[in-house]
């Protein structure tokens, strides 16, 4: 476990286009907290090498959920699996990244993105190679040296997304990454994102509220209801990747998937 | 402050205060409060002697050691009592007990305990010290946003790694305010165990100037030791605010 090649040597991921297997399967969860119902016996699959997103209302257990997946939390009852194996804890072939980033504030750059495999014991020229190509990779060529503090929120995650990718886990979960980011970043990002998800074949497990977000990025999207969250309907846009950004925000299929979810989720507004 | 058009510098109250204090002395109103030059011309007399120096020597060397006791324990145990409910249960009462209880009333037992030497000092200091650092640790530790520690969890991180690489430097501007508060406290500490003892360092210079009524040295051993504990809590406090950076940005 504690050198790079043991990481790589997950199982092979299909391809894209190929039907995927399933990476992360859901079982049965549900939990409740002292007074609160979170989630009642919720079930669900991520295709491997896709990204899934959790929608929902606020307060609907999304974030919940995907720590029960991360090992985080315990769930009172039913399992998860993820790559055919039951979580009971965190474990190497998941990585987190979060909402409000979580970088350590006293280490730059390099340090926070090799931070994950400091923990692993990985020697110093080794994990900093790693580290060098997935700061590239999000972006942060130029910006090694510079503390977290130094960095804009969207650069910050960045650097959370680049410390997720460089521990060579097979799945990712990512909590609102991007709520705390500003509008022009956010777009920006998303771009990234999809490019990463081709490229890196990972699994994503994307948390947010914005139904646009979701659409946009996703290859699956669970919608839950509010509380005690419980999975209300899946549904599978199938945009067409090869057009860009602007024309997809444009597509009937798009513009039609954004609406049907509106009204759906509305009911819980009014 | 401004007079006149002229800034002056912050330490110039101190200048009135002195001259103030050698016109009470000229005055020879009372034997207690000689005039400030005869007791800095005394400081400059006693301070080479070799008395003098052991004394220093030995109040350093029993300070430094009961410092380093109540860091090495303090730190750990106030990270471990934010991190678990049950040590801090369990701690707790004692700790808060002892922050505010009349120290000096226990150094008479700790001298039964540990005999009139250095070691009734250093157990003196350590009780002076400890429970400010214990404190302030916890609250730093407790302080940290959870989303580290599930950071710290879900890459993967042991209970040692966590505390080493983490817990310790998230609670560091903390920890260090507690440290300066603990040394504040174990200069306190070390003069009044080596004064109940009074037969090593300073306290037994205390002991043979006040018995003989010699003021000027008295009064120039104060200066000594709060020009000290002064220094030390400046020094510190300039060391803490180069952490500040990060404890602004932390969140």
């Amino acid at each position: 476990m504690s050198t790079i090649a043991s990481l790589t040597a997950s199982p092979p991921i299909a391809d894209r286009r190929a039907e995927p297997s399933t990476a992360v399967a859901v079982r049965a969860v549900s939990k409740a907290y002292p007074g609160v119902e979170a989630l009642r016996e919720v079930s669900l699959d991520c295709p491997a090498g896709r990204l899934t997103t959790l929608l929902g209302p606020s307060g609907c257990g999304k974030t919940t959920l995907l720590k029960i997946i991360a090992g985080l939390i315990k769930a009172d009852a039913g399992t998860v699996e993820v790559l055919g194996r039951t979580v009971c804890g965190p474990g190497p072939e998941r990585a987190f990244v979060f909402q409000d980033f979580a970088l350590l504030p006293w280490a730059n750059v390099v340090r926070n993105v090799a931070f994950g495999l400091e923990l692993r014991d990985v020697p110093k020229s080794e994990r900093e190679a790693v580290a060098a190509h997935y700061i590239a990779e999000v972006g942060l060529k130029g910006f090694e040296t510079k503390y977290p503090h130094e960095l804009s929120g969207g650069m910050r995650q960045r650097v959370g997304l680049a410390r997720a990718l460089a521990v060579k886990a097979d799945v990712l979960l990512m909590d609102e990454p991007f709520s705390a980011v500003d509008e022009q970043t956010r777009r920006k990002f998303q771009e990234d994102l999809l490019r990463l998800v081709a490229q890196e074949r990972k699994t994503f497990l994307f948390v947010t509220h914005s139904i646009e977000e979701a659409v946009y990025l996703s290859d699956r999207i669970v919608l839950l209801s509010r509380r005690p969250g419980r999975i209300w309907k899946v549904i599978e846009p199938d945009l067409p990747r090869t057009l860009s950004p602007d024309q997809i925000r444009r597509e009937p299929v798009y513009l039609d998937t954004v609406e049907a979810i509106w009204q759906n989720l509305r009911q819980y507004v009014e | 402050m401004d007079i006149l058009g002229y800034r002056l510098p912050a330490s110039a109250s101190l200048l009135l205060w002195a001259a103030l204090w050698e016109l009470v002395g000229r005055l020879g109103l009372t034997i207690l409060v000689p005039p400030l030059s005869g007791v800095v011309v005394r400081l400059a007399e006693i301070v080479p002697t070799e008395t003098f120096q052991d004394a220093l020597l030995i109040t350093a060397r029993t300070f430094a050691i009961g410092v380093a006791i109540a860091i090495a324990v303090g730190v750990p145990a106030g990270i471990a009592m934010g991190r678990s409910a049950i040590v801090d249960r369990l701690l707790l009462p004692w700790v808060s007990l002892f922050v505010s209880a009349p120290l000096s009333a226990l150094v008479p037992v700790t001298m039964v305990l540990f005999g009139f030497g250095e070691t009734t000092v250093v157990v003196t200091v350590v009780l002076f010290a400890i429970w400010i650092i214990i404190l302030d640790a916890r609250a730093g530790t407790r302080n940290i946003s959870p989303s580290l520690v599930e950071m710290a969890a879900s890459y993967g991180a042991g209970r040692w790694q966590a505390f080493a690489k983490i817990y310790l430097w998230a609670a560091l501007p903390e920890i260090l305010a507690g440290i300066r508060l603990g040394l504040v406290r174990a200069v306190k500490g070390v003069i009044i165990g080596q004064l109940l003892v009074s037969v090593i360092g300073f306290g037994y210079l205390f002991e043979i100037y006040s018995s003989n009524f010699l003021m000027e040295h008295m009064w120039a051993l104060l200066l000594v030791l709060f020009a000290a504990a002064f220094t030390l809590d400046a020094t510190l406090g300039r060391l803490e605010k180069r952490f500040d950076y990060y404890s602004a940005v932390r969140g």
